[in-house]
């Protein structure tokens, strides 16, 4: 199937997501199989069809503006990799 | 064996005075203490906070006070969030992170009086259906330690049918709750979409995930049902619709109610033995006075492929908050990119590194429309086939599985055959409706337990329920246990 040529290299770094050679290579054979049994999809023609992209009855809920109680600054970052004076510490971003 | 009670005994023997909370959480602690080491049910527990609950509880029942659950140990799913306890979701990517809020419905378990303790073991993610893709081991099935629990909440079916806690919680989003209740036999409740709040449950697949209770029968699912229901503010997915009382629906009286049977869920696949355990079902229900009706889900045979991309797609855009910034463990790298790709490369395991890999793709520029849009309409069929349905029956009844647990490491080299085993439970999530596992029996050698489904109406828990405690109670399966 075409389907197969997913360029798992490509995907993964849209998907910020490392991977080894051995991993891509495995991927690309086992996504290729699962494309391939989702292209059965296709024999269903949805032209006329709505699409559903939940299944809650709920519509546009909102809250009132307000400002509530929220997590302390410090649990906040109780479970940060790396932290400094009450901000999370990041890689340079801008030079 | 206090360990071995059901919530209604536990409760009205704690009621009584007749036993402690602290007799009760020790019972079962010492129950972990004797099986664990060979079942793996747990990640990780607290002995000493869990009986400092149960000592807290005596003091209120002491005291006099009442509440549903006061001073009954239940063990949580390692994907929900109990504040001050771990959370790692069965992944490496979380580090040692520890909650710093509850999830709501530990919240309502908490005020409704009851021990939480334990992380229960699970797929990483939510992501499998044998709980062999957790970073901390696999779980063993108590009726055959060569067989899988199922999953993804495989510790929470373990857990429970071992009697290492009075019941569990777990999340559902193709099968998660129902697949392993059925292959470890107990039972496991998938309450309708928006019945049950998902706040502080770890979104893997945000329009399909559902909390719900594992127990050892069917009064006790009604009475966490009736705990964890109700609409929430901070979900704006959950319902305003009022919550019953589901143990006053467990009449025993099912005569009139019509129950379907799809043609489509007959399939190939399907084990002649738990074939046979359905058809006997069937029949049980028909002697109780149920009406049985073929009907048809003609795009049954679709949900599987449907559900592999809009699970993905959803997974792929849930899991990017895992980038190494704000919790978690973090593998360096020059630049923000490099980290995220490097912490992420490091820290999620091959299911979910497929999954975000699939699910990425099919959100792509050039595949969207091709891939998620039309499996969103497909969804719109499958749904519709079921809300079709339900005009003409009061609930469908199919198996759960198409077999018995199967080995470990069976199928774990095949994500697709891996995938196919979920193909009875996944258009209940699709379809945004309820379902629920009960045992329906066990196959000859080695005996595993099988279970049957029951899939309701939307907001259709009290029939559901109804209809699962009267199969239940004139059939001896949920009385057995396994020998561990």
């Amino acid at each position: 199937m075409a389907s197969a040529e997913i360029d798992v290299k490509y995907v993964a770094h849209l998907a910020r997501l490392a991977l080894t050679p051995e991993e891509e290579k495995k991927l690309s054979a086992q996504l290729g199989n699962i494309l391939g049994y989702i292209e059965k999809l296709r024999e269903l023609d949805v032209s006329s069809v709505e699409p559903t992209a939940h299944a809650t009855p709920m519509v546009n809920v909102t809250r009132a503006d307000e400002i509530r109680p929220s997590l302390p600054h410090e649990e906040a970052l109780r479970n940060a990799p790396k932290q400094a004076g009450g901000l999370f510490v990041v890689p340079k971003i801008v030079e | 064996m206090l360990n071995q009670f059901t919530i209604s005994e536990l409760t009205a023997r704690l009621a009584s005075r007749e036993v402690s909370a602290r007799d009760a959480t020790q019972a079962c602690l010492d129950q972990v203490a004797r099986v664990d080491g060979r079942l793996h049910a747990f990640i990780s527990h607290n002995p000493a906070d869990a009986l400092a609950q149960a000592e807290a509880a005596d003091r209120e029942i002491a005291a006099g006070v009442t509440k549903p659950l006061l001073g009954v140990p239940i063990a949580i799913k390692d994907v929900l969030a109990v504040k001050n306890q771990p959370l790692n979701c069965a992944s490496k990517i979380l580090g040692d992170f520890i909650s710093p809020y509850d999830a709501t419905v530990i919240e309502k378990l908490k005020a409704a009086g009851a021990i939480v303790f334990g992380r229960l073991n699970m797929d990483e993610f939510a992501m499998g259906s044998s709980t062999e893709n957790s970073a901390f081991g696999l779980t063993r099935n108590p009726w055959d330690m060569t067989c899988i629990p199922g999953g993804s909440s495989g510790g929470s079916a373990a857990a429970v049918a071992a009697d290492e806690c009075i019941a569990s919680l777990g999340s559902d989003t193709g099968g998660s709750i129902r697949q392993p209740a059925a292959l470890c036999g107990c039972v496991g409740l998938k309450p309708t979409y928006g019945r049950v709040s998902r706040y502080g449950l770890v979104a893997f697949a945000s329009s399909l995930d559902q909390i719900g209770p594992f127990t050892k029968d069917v009064r006790d699912s009604a009475t966490l049902l009736g705990v964890l229901s109700g609409l929430d503010p901070r979900d704006s997915t959950s319902v305003p619709q009022p919550v019953p009382d589901y143990t006053k629906s467990l009449t025993g009286d099912i005569r009139g109610l019509k129950l379907g049977l799809p043609k489509e869920y007959m399939i190939g696949g399907l084990a002649p033995e738990v074939k046979a355990a359905v058809d006997a079902a069937v029949k049980k229900f028909q002697e109780l006075g149920a009406e049985i009706v073929e009907i048809s889900l003609p795009h049954t045979d679709y949900a599987v492929a449907t559900y592999y991309i809009i699970a993905t797609a959803e997974a792929s855009a849930n899991l990017a908050r895992f980038d190494g910034i704000r919790y978690g463990a973090r593998v360096d790298g020059a630049d923000p990119i490099e980290l995220y790709s490097r912490t992420r490369g490091a820290g999620f395991g091959p299911e979910v590194k497929r999954r975000i890999i699939l699910g990425t793709y099919v959100l792509s520029s050039g595949y969207h429309d091709a891939y998620y849009l039309h499996a969103q309409k497909v969804r719109t069929l499958i749904r519709n086939d079921f809300l079709k349905a339900f005009e003409h029956v009061d609930a469908i009844v199919t198996p759960t599985t198409p077999t018995a647990a199967f080995k470990a490491g069976e199928k774990s080299d095949d994500p697709l055959q891996m995938y196919l085993s979920d193909i009875f439970t996944i258009s209940c999530n699709l379809a945004g409706i309820c379902g629920v596992s009960v045992p329906c029996g066990f196959t000859q050698n080695p005996r595993l337990p099988l279970g049957l489904q029951l899939l309701g109406k939307p907001f259709g828990e009290e029939s559901l329920l109804r209809l699962a405690h009267a199969y239940e109670q004139s059939t001896p399966w949920h009385k057995e246990k396994p020998a561990i």
